[in-house]
C-alpha cells in the first residue's frame, strides 16, 4: 500500500517535471526540471529494488552530465523566441509521434490485461540480495566482451573529441610545468668566483 | 563458477590484439610520435601486419567456435574477412602516407581512429548477437565520423562529416528500434536464438522490426534511398579518408548483412529479400544514371559505389548460399579494386593539385604512362569487362539470380552494368585520347607506384584465374 | 521509569528519527565550533590570538564568538536582488546544505552501527556529494551577477574534474574491501595502523584527500569564491541567514569529507590497537581506559578532527591555485596517478601480495 502511494507520488512528480522540461520558457529551468525528472525516476527504480541503477542514474546523470549540460546552457544564453520560431510548423509531426507512442503504450497495457503476455514476471529475490554484486558478476562474465568494447567506444569518443576541438592558438603563452620542474640550478644561477677587491 | 583461463579466449585474439595495439599506438604516439609522425605511421603498419599474423595464429580452419556466451563467432568467414580487413587497411594506410604528410594530417590520432574503425569491422565480422552488431556499428561509424572531419580547417569536410553524423545517428536509432522489436518478440539478443525463435509464420511485429533493421543496414551500405551521405562524404572528406570509407566498411556491411539477415533471420528470408530487391534495383538505377553526370571523380566513384552496393544486395536477394557466396566474392573484389582507384588518385595528386576532377586526368597517358595503364586496368575491372576480375564478380551475381529465377532482376543488372561501363570507360578515354594541356607530369613515388601496380595486377590476375578467390569464398561459406 | 524498555518498544523509524535528530544537532554544533577552531588555529599559526572577545561564563576567550556570529547573521535582512530568479535564489543554499547532512545516513559511526545500513553505501555517498554542486551553480546563476556567475562556472568545471579522480580513488578502496558497504569497508581494514587502507593505497589516499579538499571548495582550491578576483564568487549577493547557510554547508562538508577519509583510508572507528591486542584482552576490561582504547565512535571523531586540522592548515599555508593549474592538477596528475595505482593494485590482488596474500 505504502509502495503504491509512493509510486503514484513519484510518478506524478515525474510527469510534472517532464512537462516542465518541454514547457518552461527558460532553458535553464528546463534543464533543472530534467534534473528533477532524473531524481524521481531514480526514486521509482528504488521502489522496484534496483538500487544500483537508481544511484548510478543520480551519480552519472545528475552529478556529471547535467552539471556540464547546465554549464553549457548557462553559457550559451539561448534566445528562446528564436528557437521557438517555426515550432508550430512541425507540430503535426510531433502529434503524429505522440499518437504512435500512445498507441504503443496502449498496446503494451492491452497485452498485459488480456493475459497474452509472453514476457515472464520478475522473480522476487531474497532480502539480502545485492543487485550491485549481481550486475557486476553478469557484466564481467556473460557480457564481458560487449562491456570491454563499450569502453573502446568511449575511448573513440575521447580521442575524436580531443582531436577535433583541441587547437593550439598562435602566440598563446602556456606554462610548461615539465620544463619548470626539470630546471636545474645551473640553468638559473651562475656562481662567479672573483678575487676580493681591495678597498680604496 | 568455472575457472577461466586465457587460452579459452584464443579465438578472439584478433580483437584482443587490436585493442592492445590501439593502446600501444596511443602511447607510442605520445612518447615518440609527436616530433616525427612518420614513425607512428610505420608502427601502425607493423601493428596491422601483426594483426594479420594474430588472425592466422588464432584461426581454427574448418571449425566454428562460439565464445563469450554466444556473442562471438569464430568461423572461416570471420577469419577471411578479418585477414582481408587487416590487409586492406594496411594498403589504405600505405597509400595515404604521403598525402597525410602533405596535408599536415599525419597525427597519431588519425591512425588510432583508423584502428578503432578496423576494430568495429572485426567485431561485426564475428558478431553473434544483436548487441555486438550495434556496438560494432557504433565503433566503426564513430571513428569514421571523426576521420571525415579530421581536416578541421576544411569547411567542406566538416559539412560532410555533419551530414554523415546526423544521418548516421538516425540510422543507429532506427537499428536499435528494430532490434528492440525483435528482442521484444523473441526474448533473446543472440542471432542463433533469433534463428530458432523466428522459424514459424511471420508476425506483423517481425516484419516491422525487420524493416527497421533493413533500413539501418541499407544506410550503412549506402543503398538508395539511404545514400544521401555517400557522395558528400566521398567528395568532402580528405582523399585518404574517402579511400577508407569506400573500402573496408563495405566488408563490415557485408558481414552485418550476412550475420544478421542470412544467419540470424535466414528462416524468414522471404520477408527481407523483397525489401532488399527494391533497394538493390533503386541503387543500381540511381547510382549508375547519376554517376554519368558527374565531373568530379570522387563523386562519380561515390555513385559507382552505390550501384555496386546494389549488386551486393542482389546477391542477398537470392536468399541462397549460392547468392551469399557471390556477394562475398563481389564485396572482396570490389573493395580491392576501389582501393586501387583511390590509390591512383592519391598517386596523381600533389601539393595544390587534388587530381579529383575527371578533367585532371586529361592526357594522363603521355604525362604518366604507367599510372594511366593502372587506372585503365582498374576501370576496366570495375566496369566488368572480361577478362578482368570485376567481370567474374558481376557474372557470379547474375548467375545466382538466374538460378533462383529472378529473371527481371538479372536483366536490370545487366542493363545497368552496360550503362555503368560508359562512365568508367570515359575515364579511360579522357586519359588516352584527350590532350594533356599544361597539366603537371607524374611524380615517381616508386614504393606507392609498386604497390599500386600489384593492386592492378591482382585485378587482372584474379580475373585470369577467377577460380582462386571463388574457391576460397566457397570454402568459407561451407559449400566446398 | 525504565528507559531501555521504552526505547526498545519504539518502532524502527522512531529509532532512526532519534538518531537523525541527534546526528544533525551534533553536526550543527560542531560546525559552529569548527568555525571558531579554524580562526583560532590559523591565528596561532600566524602568531595571532584569533577571536578572543566574546566569552561565555568567563571560559575560554572567544568561545561565544560563533553564537554571536549566528545571532548577527540571523537578524540581518536577506537581500534578494531585483533581477534575480527568486525561487532558485532562495532554494540554492538549502540544496548545498542537504547533501552534507544526508550523507551521514550511511556513515558507519560505531562498530556495527550506522543509521542506514545500505549495501551500495559508497555509491550513495558519491551520488549525494556530486549533487551538492547544484547549490553553487544555482546560486551563481540565480543571482544574475557576473561575479557570482563566474564563481559558479568555475565551481562546476572544477567539481566535475575532481569527482573523476575521487571516484577512481574510491575504486581502489572498493577493490581492497570487496564491498560498497561503508561498514564492511571499515571492518575489512581490521588490523593495526598499517593494515588500514592508507598504507597500501597511499597514492589513492593522497589523491582522495586532495580531491576532497577541492570538492569542498576550500583553499587552495577556493576559486569559486576567490575573494581577491571575483569578490566572493557564487555567494556574493547573499546576505543574512541565506549566507549563513552557505557557510554552514561549507563547514558541514569539511566535516563530512574528513569523516569519509577516515572511513575509507584510516579505518573509521577502528582503534590503532585493534589487531595488535586481542579483542578479549584484559586491557579492554579496564573501566574507562579500556573503552577509550577499544574500537568506537571516539576514534572516528579523533581521526575526523585530525583531518579537519590538516585542511585548516592547508588554508593557512598555501596560496590559491590559478584556475588552469587546478585543471592541470586534476586531469593530468591526479587521474593518471589513480589509474596507474588501480592497475598496480589489480596486480597485487592477482598475485596475492601484501594484504591480499591471505
Amino acid at each position: 500500500m505504502l509502495v503504491q502511494i509512493l509510486f503514484y507520488a513519484f510518478a506524478t512528480v515525474l510527469m510534472g517535471s517532464a512537462l516542465g522540461v518541454i514547457l518552461s520558457r527558460n532553458p535553464v529551468h528546463s534543464a533543472l526540471y530534467l534534473v528533477l525528472a532524473f531524481f524521481t525516476s531514480a526514486a521509482l527504480w528504488l521502489l522496484i529494488e534496483a538500487e544500483f541503477l537508481a544511484i548510478v542514474l543520480v551519480l552519472v546523470y545528475v552529478g556529471a552530465v547535467m552539471v556540464l549540460f547546465l554549464f553549457v546552457v548557462m553559457m550559451l544564453d539561448i534566445n528562446v523566441e528564436e528557437v521557438r520560431k517555426g515550432f508550430t510548423r512541425h507540430a503535426w509531426l510531433g502529434w503524429l509521434t505522440v499518437l504512435a507512442l500512445v498507441a504503443e503504450i496502449v498496446g503494451v497495457v492491452a497485452v498485459k490485461q488480456l493475459g497474452i503476455d509472453v514476457t515472464k514476471a520478475a522473480v522476487p529475490v531474497a532480502a539480502d540480495h545485492s543487485n550491485t554484486a549481481e550486475l557486476g558478476k553478469v557484466l564481467y562474465t556473460t557480457y564481458v566482451y560487449p562491456f570491454e568494447l563499450a569502453a573502446v567506444v568511449l575511448l573513440v569518443a575521447i580521442v575524436a573529441a580531443i582531436v577535433l576541438t583541441m587547437r593550439k592558438r598562435q602566440g598563446l603563452k602556456l606554462q610548461d610545468v615539465g620544463a619548470q620542474v626539470a630546471t636545474r640550478r645551473e640553468d638559473r644561477v651562475r656562481l662567479v668566483k672573483m678575487q676580493a677587491e681591495r678597498r680604496e | 563458477m568455472t575457472e577461466t583461463s586465457f587460452a579459452q579466449f584464443l579465438p578472439a585474439l584478433p580483437e584482443i590484439y587490436l585493442v592492445g595495439a590501439i593502446c600501444a599506438l596511443l602511447m607510442f604516439d605520445v612518447f615518440f610520435g609527436l616530433k616525427k609522425p612518420t614513425r607512428t605511421a610505420s608502427v601502425a603498419l607493423l601493428l596491422l601486419l601483426g594483426g594479420a599474423v594474430a588472425t592466422l595464429i588464432s584461426a581454427d580452419f574448418g571449425h566454428r567456435q562460439v565464445l563469450f556466451s554466444g556473442m562471438y563467432i569464430a568461423d572461416d568467414l570471420a577469419t577471411l574477412l578479418k585477414l582481408a580487413s587487416f590487409l586492406f587497411v594496411a594498403i589504405a594506410l600505405f597509400y595515404s602516407g604521403e598525402f597525410l604528410g602533405r596535408r599536415k594530417l599525419q597525427q597519431g590520432e588519425y591512425y588510432v581512429l583508423v584502428f578503432t574503425a578496423l576494430l568495429g569491422v572485426l567485431v561485426l565480422t564475428s558478431a553473434g548477437s544483436l548487441l555486438m552488431v550495434y556496438i560494432g556499428v557504433e565503433l566503426l561509424s564513430l571513428s569514421l565520423y571523426a576521420l571525415v572531419a579530421f581536416d578541421r580547417e576544411n569547411g567542406v569536410a566538416a559539412e560532410a562529416a555533419m551530414k554523415y553524423f546526423v544521418l548516421g545517428a538516425i540510422a543507429s536509432g532506427i537499428m536499435l528500434y528494430g532490434m528492440s522489436l525483435l528482442y521484444g518478440l523473441s526474448g533473446t539478443l543472440s542471432l542463433a536464438g533469433l534463428a530458432t525463435a523466428f522459424s514459424g509464420p511471420n508476425s506483423l511485429g517481425l516484419i516491422l522490426g525487420l524493416a527497421f533493421l533493413v533500413v539501418a543496414v541499407a544506410f550503412k551500405f549506402g543503398a538508395v534511398p539511404f545514400h544521401m551521405w555517400v557522395p558528400d562524404v566521398y567528395q568532402g572528406a580528405p582523399t585518404s579518408v574517402s579511400l577508407l570509407v569506400a573500402s573496408v566498411p563495405k566488408i563490415a556491411s557485408f558481414a552485418v548483412a550476412y550475420r544478421l539477415l542470412a544467419e540470424g533471420l535466414g528462416e524468414v528470408s522471404g520477408t527481407w529479400t523483397q525489401m532488399l530487391s527494391v533497394l538493390a534495383v533503386l541503387s543500381l538505377l540511381f547510382g549508375n544514371l547519376i554517376a554519368i553526370a558527374q565531373t568530379n571523380l570522387r563523386r562519380m566513384l561515390a555513385y559507382s559505389a552505390i550501384s555496386n552496393v546494389g549488386f551486393i544486395l542482389l546477391g542477398f536477394v537470392t536468399g541462397t548460399g549460392d547468392g551469399y557466396e557471390a556477394a562475398l566474392y563481389f564485396t572482396l573484389v570490389y573493395v580491392m579494386v576501389v582501393l586501387g582507384t583511390f590509390g591512383a588518385i592519391l598517386l596523381a595528386s600533389r601539393e595544390g593539385f587534388e587530381a579529383d576532377e575527371i578533367a585532371d586526368y586529361k592526357g594522363l597517358s603521355s604525362r604518366d604512362p604507367s599510372l594511366a595503364f593502372m587506372v585503365a586496368v582498374l576501370m576496366f575491372s570495375t566496369a566488368g569487362i572480361p577478362p578482368f576480375v570485376g567481370f567474374w564478380a558481376k557474372l557470379r551475381i547474375i548467375e545466382s539470380l538466374v538460378n533462383v529465377g529472378h529473371l527481371w532482376l538479372s536483366i536490370i543488372a545487366v542493363v545497368m552494368s552496360v550503362i555503368g561501363a560508359f562512365y568508367y570507360l570515359r575515364i579511360v578515354w579522357v586519359m588516352y585520347f584527350d590532350p594533356p594541356g599544361d597539366l603537371p607530369r607524374g611524380q615517381p613515388r616508386l614504393a606507392l607506384r609498386f604497390v599500386l601496380g600489384l593492386n592492378a595486377a591482382a585485378a587482372l590476375g584474379l580475373g585470369l584465374f577467377p577460380d582462386v578467390l571463388l574457391n576460397v569464398c566457397q570454402t568459407v561459406l561451407h559449400r566446398g | 521509569m525504565d528507559f531501555a524498555a521504552l526505547w526498545n518498544s519504539l518502532p524502527d523509524y522512531a529509532h532512526s528519527g532519534v538518531f537523525i535528530v541527534a546526528v544533525t544537532l551534533v553536526l550543527v554544533v560542531s560546525v559552529a565550533m569548527l568555525t571558531l577552531w579554524e580562526r583560532k588555529l590559523i591565528g596561532w599559526m600566524q602568531l595571532r590570538r584569533g577571536p578572543n572577545r566574546v566569552a561565555i561564563f568567563g571560559l575560554l576567550p572567544g568561545l561565544g564568538q560563533p553564537f554571536a556570529d549566528v545571532i548577527k547573521l540571523l537578524i540581518k535582512e536577506v537581500l534578494v536582488p531585483a533581477q534575480s530568479s527568486k525561487f532558485l535564489f532562495r532554494i540554492a543554499p538549502a540544496i548545498t546544505l542537504v547533501p552534507a547532512f544526508a550523507t551521514w545516513a550511511v556513515m558507519p559511526l560505531a562498530p556495527g552501527f550506522s543509521i542506514a545500513n545500505v549495501d551500495a553505501g559508497l555509491l550513495y555517498v558519491l551520488a549525494l556529494t556530486s549533487v551538492g554542486v547544484y547549490g553553487v551553480i544555482l546560486a551563481g546563476w540565480a543571482s544574475n551577477s557576473k561575479y557570482a556567475f563566474l564563481g559558479a562556472m568555475r565551481s562546476a568545471a572544477q567539481i566535475v574534474a575532481y569527482e573523476i579522480a575521487m571516484g577512481f580513488a574510491l575504486v581502489g578502496v572498493i577493490m581492497a574491501s570487496g564491498s560498497l558497504n561503508l561498514g564492511t569497508i571499515v571492518e575489512k581494514q581490521h588490523g593495526a595502523f598499517l593494515a588500514w587502507n592508507w598504507f597500501w593505497l597511499f597514492p589513492l589516499f593522497i589523491v582522495y584527500f586532495i580531491s576532497a579538499v577541492a570538492e569542498t571548495n576550500r583553499a587552495p582550491f577556493d576559486v569559486a569564491e576567490g575573494e581577491s578576483e571575483i569578490v566572493a564568487g557564487f555567494h556574493v549577493e547573499y546576505s543574512g541567514i541565506a549566507f549563513a547557510l552557505f557557510f554552514l554547508a561549507e563547514y558541514a562538508n569539511m566535516i563530512l569529507v574528513s569523516a569519509l577519509i577516515s572511513v575509507f583510508f584510516m579505518g573509521g572507528w577502528l582503534s590503532p590497537l585493534d589487531g595488535i591486542v586481542a579483542a578479549d584482552s584484559a586491557l579492554f576490561q579496564i573501566p574507562l581506559l579500556g573503552t577509550l582504547l577499544n574500537n568506537g565512535l571516539h576514534w572516528l571523531v579523533a581521526k575526523t578532527f585530525f583531518f579537519l586540522c590538516v585542511i585548516i592548515w592547508l588554508r593557512a599555508t598555501f596560496p590559491r591555485y590559478r584556475y588552469d593549474q587546478i585543471m592541470r592538477l586534476g586531469w593530468k596528475v591526479l587521474i593518471p596517478v589513480t589509474i596507474i595505482w588501480i592497475a598496480v593494485e589489480g596486480l597485487m590482488v592477482y598475485f596475492k601480495i601484501g594484504p591480499w596474500s591471505a
